[in-house]
């Protein structure tokens, strides 16, 4: 490459109508310099044409007549001198070529016309006979001082300093355990991993399912994809432990036995791949790309019993109240709804609250299992802000910038905390102090965004998936041994009333 | 306000005033939310509103707000006269001047408008929907466009018909073209009257 650059550097020094490089200053260009950055500087010779040649140069600028370009960058700020202070008003190519033009328009022939009408619309990008362009003058107040463009900020982000307070608790900085995950997709809108009440780890590579048991670490390949196109795009599973759904790609539920490895059923109904699920005891919830959720009944034959249709694009969180009461959906078009479980009196379902606040993909959607009717929702890259609701009311409880694009959020019952996953720069989780949304701690590790996460069944362990092909284990939930036996007590305490009173 | 209630008297017509009230509208927040988005001014200077059934930040600095105003209200006289052909925001950076980002949103005028009385069919809430999905276009632009390195200021041009007499407080300018730059067309909207295409053209990074 070096002989072009020789190439160009003797171009440059034989052509002479660009100011030559590295060369001793012109006494007009020393008197600027002296004068100083001043409102009018005297710099600029007056014969010089000072033009800013803005025409898009994906033509070679080849204006029509004899207007010999003077294509020349500015040497001083806005090319202005004390006859005329500010010139980049002002269109200099344009009364350049108008002048130097040779003054015979009649003469032209009608096709010349017209070749030079398309070269002006080309080069100036409108009809020059027909508009003109306005600027409203007097610019409006600039940003204040010392403004920093804040996505500036935000995308060369360093690592924040530690928080003041030591924190009440140890958590381990490293992942208790890293696996691999080859192939997983790096696609933002699926939910590729889940964490069963069985211990069982679920994680969709591409076309295929693997089961990861926790207590053995044996990991069996549960299904793969028959076609070689089509891909898994969510896993989810049922409460109990045994059934795992999974959408695809080809716009297919499947409902899988995981004892037997058998596919107990295939529901279509969707006509886009399905990006999310959500178990309500018998009822499936799952959410495509056209927008629409679909809920299954996968106890008998006709299936799709409801459709929920509140989304424009593609559904990427869906999360099912702790109670069964409220489903809660995300989208790409930056909606947050909230759907009831019964029909209402048309026999049509609508949201009973839409959050439009979000300026970002929702994919983070997480119900407080301590507090009722409270909603955690994340956004995406436009948006980078993790929002608590509550859902009855529909006020927004607290926001908090987190600047990074959110992609799961997991609230914590044995310290009454949240966890979120994120993107770009960190590819940390943070967990964050409810409600007083201070910071916790944050993980780092992944080199890569994080697509997902899911808990373990006791609650002490958070399953991160990212585009870096790994899955990290953080034991970030650790309960103290002492509080430990107190929460089981009082857990079997209550499990008698609850049986009582639940069937 | 009047069109409002032009609008709310026959449900579905849309007439030349309330179009080029809308169109205005629309650039009013279309203006506010690339100045947020693309961070010309800090974020904590802007306020949210509920408007399209969207959440939109708008500033809440009164000069700022002052001159957009006039903006708009001059944008819907001359989209009600029908001569506007487009509406351009330029972000330049302060120091070197350069152009940096070019929002071009043309309007395409169909002035048989002028002449015939009865309103256009078309629901507001159909406008409003495609309104929607352009703000929201603008919003996701973020992701992809390149970060603005600089401070930078915004400029606002408006390409006219030739014979328009310019109105005080406004002057003729240049295109103000971006050398070397990548177009990414976004979605358009329109109100059977008026068509606007919404285009972002920004400076190619040299460094690949």
């Amino acid at each position: 490459m070096a002989q072009f650059l020789f190439e160009a550097d003797l171009h440059g020094l034989l052509k002479l109508d660009t100011p030559i490089p590295n060369a001793p200053p012109a006494r007009w260009q020393r008197k600027a310099k002296e004068s100083g950055p001043g409102p009018s500087p005297v710099g600029v010779s007056p014969m010089k044409p000072a033009n800013r040649c803005h025409s898009s140069s994906k033509t070679p600028s080849k204006t029509p007549g004899k207007s010999g370009s003077k294509i020349q960058s500015t040497p001083t700020k806005a090319g202005g001198d004390r006859y005329i202070p500010n010139r980049s008003t002002m269109q200099m190519d344009m009364a350049t070529f108008l002048l130097t033009k040779e003054n015979d328009p009649f003469e032209e022939s009608p096709t010349k016309k017209e070749q030079q009408k398309a070269w002006a619309m080309n080069l100036n990008g409108f009809d020059v006979e027909e508009a003109k362009i306005l600027r409203l003058s007097g610019k409006p107040q600039n940003a204040p001082e010392g403004y920093q463009n804040n996505l500036k900020v935000l995308y060369s982000q360093k690592m924040t300093p530690g928080s003041s307070r030591k924190n009440s608790r140890y958590i381990p900085s490293m992942p208790d355990r890293i696996l691999d995950a080859p192939e997983i997709r790096n696609d933002y809108y699926l939910n590729l991993i889940d964490w069963s009440s069985q211990n069982f780890l679920a994680v969709a590579l591409d076309n295929s399912v693997y089961l990861w048991n926790y207590a053995s670490g044996e990991i069996i390949q549960l299904l793969q994809m028959e076609h070689p196109d089509v891909y898994i795009s969510s896993v989810s599973w049922i409460k109990e432990g045994n059934y795992l759904a999974v959408g695809t790609s080809s716009a297919e539920v499947q409902l899988w036995d995981v004892q037997q490895q058998k596919r107990l059923r295939n529901m279509t109904s969707h006509c886009a791949r399905v990006g999310t699920l959500s178990w309500n005891s018998y009822i499936l919830s799952s959410g495509a790309r056209t927008g629409h959720i679909h809920h299954h009944d996968v106890r008998v034959a006709e299936h799709h019993v409801a459709t929920l249709t509140g989304h424009t694009q593609e559904v990427c969180g869906l999360k099912w109240s702790l109670d069964g009461r409220y489903l809660a959906s995300g989208g790409n078009d930056n909606l947050v709804n909230v759907w009831p479980c019964t029909q209402g009196g048309g026999g049509d379902f609508a949201p009973v609250q839409t959050f439009t606040q979000h300026q970002g993909a929702v994919k983070a959607v997480a119900w407080c299992p301590w507090q009722m009717n409270v909603l955690a929702t994340g956004g995406g890259t436009s948006d980078r802000h993790i929002r608590i609701w509550n859902v009855c009311s529909g006020a927004c409880l607290s926001t908090v910038d987190a600047h990074s694009q959110v992609c799961s959020i997991l609230w914590s019952t044995n310290y009454k905390e949240f966890i979120s996953g994120h993107g770009f720069v960190q590819n940390q989780l943070v967990i964050w102090k409810y409600p007083t949304m201070t910071k916790v701690a944050e993980l780092q590790g992944h080199t890569a965004r994080i697509l997902n996460l899911t808990m373990s069944p006791d609650g002490t362990t958070v399953a991160s998936v990212a585009a870096d092909e790994t899955l990290r284990l953080w034991r970030c939930f650790e309960m103290d041994p002492i509080k430990k036996k107190e929460k089981e007590k009082a857990n079997s305490a209550k499990s008698s009333i609850i049986h009582q009173s639940i069937r | 306000m009047a069109a409002q209630q032009q609008l709310g008297r026959e449900h579905q017509g849309i007439t030349l005033r309330g179009s080029a009230e809308l169109v205005s509208e629309f650039f009013s927040y279309g203006i506010n939310s690339i100045l947020y988005q693309r961070g010309i001014y800090p974020p904590e200077t802007f306020t949210r509103v509920q408007k399209y059934g969207l959440t939109l930040l708008v500033t809440t600095d009164p000069e700022l707000a002052n001159y957009l105003n006039n903006v708009t209200e001059q944008m819907k006289e001359w989209l009600y006269k029908c001569i506007v052909q487009r509406l351009v925001v330029v972000i330049s950076s302060i120091e070197s001047g350069e152009v940096l980002e070019r929002w071009q949103f043309d309007v395409e005028c169909d002035k048989t408008a002028k002449d015939d009385n009865g309103p256009r069919e078309k629901s507001q809430k159909a406008i409003q929907d495609e309104i929607r999905s352009v703000i929201r276009q603008i919003t996701a632009t973020v992701t992809f466009l390149p970060l603005l390195e600089s401070a930078c200021a915004f400029d606002l041009l408006i390409y006219t018909d030739k014979d328009l007499a310019v109105p005080e407080k406004w002057e003729e300018s240049g295109p103000q073209f971006i050398a070397n730059s990548e177009e990414v067309r976004l979605r358009s909207f329109t109100t059977t009257i008026h068509k606007v295409n919404t285009t972002v053209a920004y400076k190619k990074d040299s460094v690949p």
